[in-house]
């Protein structure tokens, strides 16, 4: 009975007194001070997750001034995501000497989703921008061999943009 | 069945495949190409170990070369990347041969039944004996068809 009741005023207190901490961080301010014009928005989720929105020109600069001078050299994933008005790319860049991760997004447009390829900077973005490819269809330019990777290579469309019919399709898309 | 056999071909047919004793051989002793694909793999896998024993006291020996099988065990989805290699094995298999279908994936295509990417049921491509349901499989229901099929056998 006791802890009840000091449990529920604990939940009181927080409830009350949290006020909206801005949380900050300098590697974010550090890149705004470099690419002026190139970091649309920043926003740091928690204590080690900071997150970007990049502008598609210079998305291969600020990658390769993270993995140089901040020691970004680790890239996890490559992904897409499909809006209702654009589509996105997300980088999740985490540095093993910070231990902060970085998320880079960059938006697309829907009609011809083209961007430059991270290839050259980080290797392992090799199969990611495939699976990107192949189930967006996003075009990364200068990509090394971008071709379909988790679908049959003579695959029609690009099932996870979101028109993309749900239906059961016949066996084989052509006639095998 | 009554017909009159015409060429060395068919009565080599008769005198093999429909003698009781030959029969009998082929029903205790049918190796198995394991096709673990997904999850129903895992059954398989658990299916064959001491608690169940699914495979080895029925003779079921996993043979990894499709030509020294008798049995295919499809488990798991078959995608239609896959589809034409599994196509490729199960005629890589000499006769005879048998095909067991397990888990719902390899039935009717199951909770993929909508899917770009799957192919609805094995028996779309190759000839299934026994299906064996359930998503996983159990595996004395592996066991439940693994019996059927050898009273298939055995006719």
């Amino acid at each position: 009975m006791v802890e009840e009741k000091e449990v529920e005023k604990k939940e009181e207190e927080v409830k009350e007194d949290k006020p909206k901490v801005e949380l900050k961080d300098e590697l974010l301010d550090e890149l705004k001070e470099k690419f002026p014009g190139a970091i649309i928005e920043t926003r740091v989720q928690r204590k080690r997750r900071l997150v970007a929105v990049v502008d598609k020109e210079s998305l291969v600069e600020v990658c390769e001034y993270l993995r140089d001078s901040l020691d970004f050299d680790h890239l996890s994933s490559v992904s897409g995501v499909d809006y209702e008005d654009r589509y996105e790319v997300v980088y999740h860049l985490w540095s093993y000497s910070k231990k902060k991760l970085i998320t880079l997004r960059v938006k697309l447009s829907k009609r011809a989703p083209s961007l430059q390829s991270v290839t050259s900077i980080w290797k392992s973005a090799d199969w990611h921008e495939r699976e990107a490819y192949d189930l967006f269809g996003i075009r990364f330019k200068g990509h090394p061999n971008l071709t379909r990777i988790l679908l049959d290579d003579d695959f029609k469309g690009h099932p996870f943009r979101k028109d993309y019919p749900l239906v059961e399709t016949p066996l084989f898309n052509e006639e095998k | 069945m009554g017909l009159v056999a015409f060429t060395k071909r068919e009565k080599i047919v008769e005198l093999v495949d429909k003698n009781p004793i030959v029969k009998w051989a082929r029903a205790k002793s049918p190796w198995m190409l394991t096709f673990g694909l997904a999850c129903c793999a895992i059954e398989m896998m658990t299916a064959g170990t001491s608690r169940f024993d699914a495979t080895e006291r029925f003779g079921m020996l996993p043979r990894a070369s499709p030509r020294q099988a008798d049995v295919m065990i499809v488990a798991g989805w078959v995608t239609k990347k896959m589809a034409p290699r599994i196509k490729r094995l199960y005629e890589q298999m000499p006769e005879p041969k048998w095909v067991i279908a397990m888990g719902e994936c390899a039935i009717s295509g199951g909770p993929w039944f909508d899917s770009y990417n799957i192919v609805m049921g094995v028996d779309k491509i190759i000839p299934v004996d026994v299906y064996v349901p359930g998503c996983p499989a159990r595996p004395e229901a592996l066991v439940d068809g693994i019996i059927k099929l050898r009273r298939k056998i055995m006719e």
